[in-house]
């Protein structure tokens, strides 16, 4: 098992405290393309943050790749989140004054290879999910399913043991989201690549192996999808 | 640690953000050449006002000798006080601050050439002199008074402009012609200014020549010397009181008998002029000060601007793996980078620009002749390249703490958080 969470428990302690995963018990093997669905409220992005490092968890375990994921300081969360996760964000979180392959390049950068090396590398990515020729554009002269495919390759580039994708295709029209999720099932068939995407599109979690559902801080179920 | 990848790094962000980094770098630029030039200015004032007061410039003290009017130490009252040599020697070992020493001899004497004549003071003084009195050589009028012409009792006479005017009414080249005084042959050495509103005619010659003329080969008129450091009135007086009762000693009288020792000082004038030199500095100090401060709130408010908008994109980076020391380097060097260039664009053109102005004084100087000296009130309107350097380093220091606290704050937000910024 990748993934392992055991009674997960987070609370927000605002001007009332707020408990939003109320022991989330899961496990993910590696390989597999699950997705996360939910109301907004429910702790899906919550969850989702836990699993990217990018959050702490008040109690429970978090074991990812067999490492028990507690009580890091912001470098170590740094390294891990370089090494072991690739992220891809609904709103593509490219930076804007760089172009595409830069972007795709900047993992590596924070690896501490050397630039004519992750250029490379990021022209074989960003040739893997069909923007060769793109390499030279800036974000804002990309459209939204060029960048998210960007986004894409930048999350590959590294190799992490998962990806994590929050909302892939919600800021993407319905032909480009088939586009976006074909490549992302391409990559984890040939890659054998772990993906957890969250998502309240009902055909981007059927296009999963298995749809986590959240309610009010808790698993409600965990299903195979409905093949159409 | 740091290699020329993350200067790369940083290169290319500069690169790509072209107007944050001009207007960082403007302000740093702007900061500095402004300070330069405000100093510049000041400097120039306190310059010009500084050589019309230039005759203030040194503490001169003067002394002559009298009749005692007390009896002392079995000696008659009303006796007659002689300086020679042996006094200078006394003033100037028991008193170290004693600085520029001459003894003075003098006699009034007609000078004549040819037909021409005027009648004039005559001073026989030691080379220094001319550094105890403020006495103007323009280049071209010869020289004052020097050490051969003592060594050798030279008969040689330094003299004024109003006075060459009288005696050769301005027909003939003066420097190097000889002029009577009773019946002995002086050489022009040296033509010195005077303002035409000074009718005093005031000749000079070697000491020794005149000692030998006026004062039997051993007599010291006048004593004129500067002393350092007499900055106040207490102070003054109290070196007063110690030369008098110095001399006293010498001459075996009473010291509180002043009539025995004349004693001129010019502390007042002095004072005076130190206290004009201070105001000037502290009002040029204080206009610099006001500037670079002004320098250090435009850099600091772009930097807290600059990491603001950079929020975004340091969370996206903390997302991808960047540790947030990464990122504060990053900052770091990049505000050292641009306020360094530019901070030294701006000291460049700062220096470049006073420079160029004092070129163009001076050249306009030269144009105009030596008459237009007198009232110039601005001189020189420039800065050392101490103070450049260091106004520089102050504003590169203020601009690499101004990137620092907002940096470190920005840092401290978590990278979702971050990521949500606009």
């Amino acid at each position: 098992m990748i993934i392992q969470l055991h009674n997960i428990n987070k609370t927000y302690y605002s001007a009332a405290p707020l408990h939003v995963l109320k022991g989330i018990n899961l496990g993910i093997e590696a390989g597999e393309m699950v997705s996360i669905m939910g109301a907004s409220g429910s702790g899906k992005s919550t969850l989702l943050n836990i699993l990217g490092i990018l959050d702490t968890y008040d109690t429970g375990e978090y074991l990812l790749n067999g490492q028990l994921i507690s009580n890091l300081s912001e470098s170590r969360a740094a390294e891990y989140r370089n090494r072991l996760i690739g992220f891809i964000f609904q709103s593509f979180n490219l930076i804007t004054f760089k172009n595409a392959m830069e972007n795709v390049a900047l993992p590596l950068y924070y690896q501490g290879i050397r630039r004519k090396k992750r250029n490379v590398v990021a022209m074989e990515y960003l040739d893997m999910v069909g923007l060769r020729d793109w390499a030279d554009h800036m974000p804002n002269e990309l459209s939204g399913g060029q960048k998210q495919r960007v986004a894409i390759a930048r999350a590959l580039i590294a190799q992490p043991k998962i990806i994590l994708a929050d909302e892939p295709t919600g800021a993407l029209d319905s032909v480009t989201t088939e586009e976006v999720i074909a490549l992302l099932r391409k990559v984890n068939q040939e890659r054998g690549m772990t993906m957890i995407i969250v998502t309240h599109e009902a055909s981007v979690a059927n296009a999963t192996d298995k749809i986590i559902r959240l309610r009010d801080g808790l698993i409600e179920n965990i299903e195979a999808p409905h093949h159409v | 640690m740091f290699d020329f990848d993350d200067l790369r790094e940083i290169w290319s962000t500069m690169k790509k953000n072209k107007l944050r980094t001009f207007l960082t770098g403007f302000s740093v630029a702007w900061g500095i050449f402004m300070l330069i030039v405000l100093l510049a200015a000041g400097n120039g004032l306190r310059n010009g006002i500084a050589a019309n007061f230039d005759r203030w410039a040194a503490n001169m003290v003067e002394i002559w000798p009298r009749y005692t009017t007390k009896p002392y130490d079995g000696l008659p009252s009303n006796r007659r006080i002689e300086f020679t040599e042996r006094d200078i020697a006394a003033i100037k070992r028991s008193f170290p601050e004693v600085d520029l020493i001459s003894g003075i001899s003098y006699r009034n004497d007609t000078i004549s050439y040819g037909k021409e004549y005027l009648n004039a003071n005559i001073r026989a003084v030691y080379p220094d002199y001319c550094r105890i009195v403020y006495m103007p050589i323009p280049s071209g009028s010869g020289r004052f008074i020097n050490e051969p012409d003592m060594h050798g009792r030279r008969k040689s006479i330094v003299i004024s402009q109003p006075m060459i005017k009288v005696l050769f009414r301005d027909s003939l080249p003066a420097l190097g012609r000889y002029v009577k005084i009773s019946g002995a042959m002086f050489k022009i050495i040296g033509i010195y200014k005077q303002e035409e509103s000074n009718s005093d005619n005031v000749a000079y010659i070697p000491f020794t020549t005149g000692q030998l003329l006026f004062d039997r080969g051993y007599r010291v008129g006048d004593i004129d010397f500067t002393v350092k450091g007499l900055n106040t009135e207490v102070a003054s007086i109290a070196f007063e009181k110690k030369l008098r009762s110095r001399i006293a000693r010498l001459h075996r009288f009473d010291s509180d008998d002043k009539n025995a020792l004349g004693y001129y000082d010019m502390g007042n004038e002095f004072r005076m002029w130190h206290g004009m030199n201070n105001g000037i500095a502290m009002f040029i100090w204080i206009i610099g000060i006001g500037t670079l401060m002004a320098g250090i709130v435009g850099v600091s408010n772009i930097m807290l601007i600059t990491v603001r908008e950079r929020t975004k994109e340091f969370g996206i980076r903390k997302a991808i793996g960047a540790k947030p020391l990464s990122i504060l380097k990053m900052i770091i060097v990049e505000s050292i980078l641009v306020t360094a260039v530019f901070g030294y664009i701006g000291m460049i053109s700062g220096i470049g620009l006073s420079e160029a102005i004092n070129y163009a004084m001076n050249i306009a100087r030269e144009a105009s002749g030596e008459s237009s000296n007198d009232t110039v009130i601005f001189r020189n309107p420039t800065v050392s390249l101490g103070i450049s350097v260091s106004a520089t380093i102050v504003l590169i220091i203020a601009g690499v703490l101004a990137g620092y606290f907002p940096a470190r704050k920005a840092i401290k937000i978590t990278a979702i958080e971050a990521m949500r910024e606009e």
